[in-house]
């Protein structure tokens, strides 16, 4: 026995690191490359052959949070001097920022970026809550067509999204819901109710109902047994749900577009409208989506731990 | 403390009838235990009375006043459930002080509570650990902790030990009986151990397809078996049971068992005519069935075909007919299978049922 499993480890081991170190560079050298790419001056990004390696600078990111016009001509020499570091990238660049007085005046990135965070924080808590309370109640009572019914809560998944996106659209336009915040709100937490339910019912069922009923002849409320007892045994569930609806919210494009275009127009419509018309800042571009990839990094990480636990969540409780 | 008392208690699950008009009436201070084997509605009757389970129709009464419509958390019943259900996200402290914290008790009272159970279980040195690092007699400890510490009106335990091994069950059952005696809180424990269950209760209920089949102290389960389920459920070995017929002739009265006739007192025939039964079963405990080396009167030969040493005591199978009978010898009274000796069955042991009903006749014999 354990020779075995010690020669399955030394052939085993190195063969499952080089596999997984080759499957990552696969998955992550798109992200390398516009990671590269955000931190390329201008003429490099576009070079043929690709430029490998190159001095970095953080200009692109200087242009994207700001407006900018062409000089017409170069700057003084005192003004160049006495521009703070950031502006000098710019006037090297052949450009001005925009200002208000001596106010600098943003891009509409950081305006796209928050509207980003608020409808897909905002849609998350809701679905993640509601669909907790809903697989909560599947799980613990007895309900009519209980089968029926989460069927039907799954096949509102069933049928590619954006083939609702006319009608929807009607419908927004009837309540005034377009290029608005509450909107997309609705959309997503809608979009991300039934797979919350789905999940969440998961976990909730590989809670033992006795921790709620011990808590329950220990005089507690039902209420308080869910919030005492059942919602901290489902952290590691409420994570991973949290974490999936979060990233499609995050990274929805069709409705976004379709929906939205200013006001509340969130950044995966916003960064590809950058390229416009003319010469399309590649490296700005760029910068804009190694920003927009930072939440879900940060969030996803935050949450590993309850991640690692969620996947594995059956194997380990027995 | 309490008294509880049910009441033509009635629980469908669907169309399965799980629950059978139970009627009991647990006194306050006593232990109860529910006696069954798996699947026979004991943990569906505790969840009942806890307020788990809704019945379909009957009355449960907690010191005269009808509980069953009241949530599980207004009954102030304490539940120890099969698995513990320790809650993993807090500390051992954290559980046992849960109840605690339902009725508002200051900080201090429940600290103070909380360290008076855990002297009296000794588990003083586990307040900081989380349930997952315990072992289970420790978890259990634990449990029945958490369920004492408010000192509900009664206990009620799901077969709280039966997931333990062994050795550490004859423990624990050392353990219950000791904090009961010290606590005496009125208690109702199931298991589907017969050893539990006669070293534990002050009267014991055995329960069969949701059916009450007897309610008695241990001894008199034990002696006085009121049918032929708690006849064989009870006892181990168990006990021997054969369709036998009594035969009178020449002033010598005998119980046959399968054409091999063993002698009874004369006063057999009039109590079975008194009973009228048509068909009748002969019960008799492995040490109810004597041996002897020697012929003697009342004793005819056998053969002994198995011999198992348990111990203290050997049990022995011999051969009577094509049937067997168990006979309970001190160690090594028979030494080898094949052995003839003299048998007889002590007609103060011996059980006569009515084989259709199944129901004791109630005959006891005593020479
Ligand atoms: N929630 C339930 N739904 C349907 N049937 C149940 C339920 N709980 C128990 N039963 C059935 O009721 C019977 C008694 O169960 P239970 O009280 O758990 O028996 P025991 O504790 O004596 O082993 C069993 O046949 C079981 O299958
Ligand atoms: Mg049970």
């Amino acid at each position: 026995m354990a020779a075995v499993t010690s020669r399955g480890q030394r052939f085993g081991r190195p063969v499952a690191i080089l596999a997984i170190l080759a499957v990552t560079l696969i998955f992550l050298s798109p992200i390398l490359w516009i990671g590269a790419t955000a931190f390329k001056p201008r003429a490099v990004a576009t070079s043929v052959p690709p430029t490998v390696f190159f001095e970095p600078e953080v200009t692109p990111f200087v242009k994207l949070l700001t407006k900018r016009v062409q000089l017409k001509q170069p700057v003084a020499p005192e003004v160049y001097e006495a521009a703070p570091w950031w502006e000098k990238l710019v006037y090297d660049g052949g450009e001005r920022v925009l200002k208000v007085g001596d106010e600098p005046q943003l891009s509409q990135y950081p305006n796209r970026f928050l509207n980003s965070l608020i409808v897909s924080i905002v849609s998350t808590v809701l679905a993640v809550s509601m669909g907790t309370i809903t697989a909560y109640g599947f799980s613990r009572f007895k309900i009519k067509g209980e089968q029926d019914l989460l069927f039907f809560i799954l096949s509102t998944r069933m049928l590619p999204p954006v083939v609702v996106a006319i009608p929807m659209f009607l419908m927004y336009r009837q309540f005034d819901l377009t290029d608005s915040h509450v909107g997309l709100i609705i959309l997503y937490t809608a979009f991300n109710l039934s797979f919350s339910v789905w999940l969440m019912k998961g976990f909730i069922d590989e809670i033992p109902k006795e921790y709620e009923e011990a808590a329950l002849v220990d005089g507690y409320t039902r209420m308080q047994a869910f919030f005492k007892i059942v919602l901290p045994e489902a952290a590691t569930g409420i994570a991973a749900t949290a974490v999936f609806c979060f990233i499609t919210a995050w990274n929805e494009y069709a409705f976004a577009l379709i929906m939205t275009n200013r006001r509340a127009q969130t950044a995966p419509p916003f960064i590809p409208s950058q390229i416009g018309s003319g010469l399309p800042e590649w490296t700005v571009i760029a910068a804009g989506t190694v920003l927009f990839l930072l939440p879900v990094a940060i969030f996803t990480f935050l949450l590993r731990n309850h991640l690692l636990r969620g996947v594995t969540f059956g194997a380990i409780r027995k | 403390m309490a008294e509880i008392e049910l009441r033509h208690i009635q629980k469908y699950f669907g169309a399965v009838h799980v629950i059978r008009d139970v009627n009991l009436t647990i006194r306050d201070r006593e232990f109860v235990v529910l006696l069954g084997p798996s699947g026979c509605g004991k943990t569906t009757t505790l969840r009942a009375i806890a307020g788990l389970e809704e019945i379909s129709s009957g009355e449960i009464l907690i010191d005269g006043k009808p509980v069953q419509n009241l949530h599980a958390s207004e009954r102030d019943i304490a539940f120890v459930f099969q698995l513990y259900a320790l809650y993993p996200h807090l500390s051992v402290f954290e559980n046992i002080a849960f109840p605690l914290k339902a009725t508002g008790m200051a900080k201090a009272e429940v600290d103070r509570s909380v360290m008076a159970i855990a002297d009296a279980l000794a588990i003083h040195h586990l307040l900081s650990l989380r349930p997952s690092a315990l072992s289970g007699g420790d978890m259990q400890r634990v449990a029945i902790g958490r369920a004492l510490v408010r000192r509900p009106k009664a206990l009620l335990l799901d077969e709280p030990i039966g997931a333990l091994d062994a050795k550490l069950r004859e423990d624990m059952r050392v353990e219950l009986k000791r904090l009961h005696l010290e606590n005496g809180s009125t208690s109702i424990y199931v298991t589907h151990d017969q050893v539990e269950a006669m070293s534990l209760a002050d009267r014991i209920v055995v329960m069969h397809d949701g059916i009450l089949q007897q309610v008695g102290t241990p001894s008199e389960v034990y002696l006085r078996p009121a049918n032929l389920f708690v006849a064989q459920f009870i006892g181990s070995p168990v006990m021997n049971i054969a369709e036998a017929s009594i035969t009178s002739s020449g002033g010598k009265v005998a119980v046959e068992l399968d054409g091999e006739s063993f002698a009874m007192p004369h006063d057999l025939v009039g109590m079975l005519v008194e009973k009228n039964a048509d068909r009748i079963s002969l019960g008799v405990r492995p040490e109810g069935v004597l041996l002897s080396h020697e012929e003697k009167a009342g004793y005819r030969p056998v053969e002994a075909h198995i011999i198992q040493p348990y111990g203290p005591f050997d049990i022995v199978d011999l051969r009577v007919g094509s049937q067997t009978l168990r006979a309970r010898t001190h160690t090594g009274f028979v030494e080898k299978a094949g052995e003839r000796v003299w048998a007889r069955i002590d007609p103060a042991q011996a059980h006569f049922f009515d084989t259709a009903s199944g129901n004791s006749l109630e005959i006891r014999l005593s020479e």
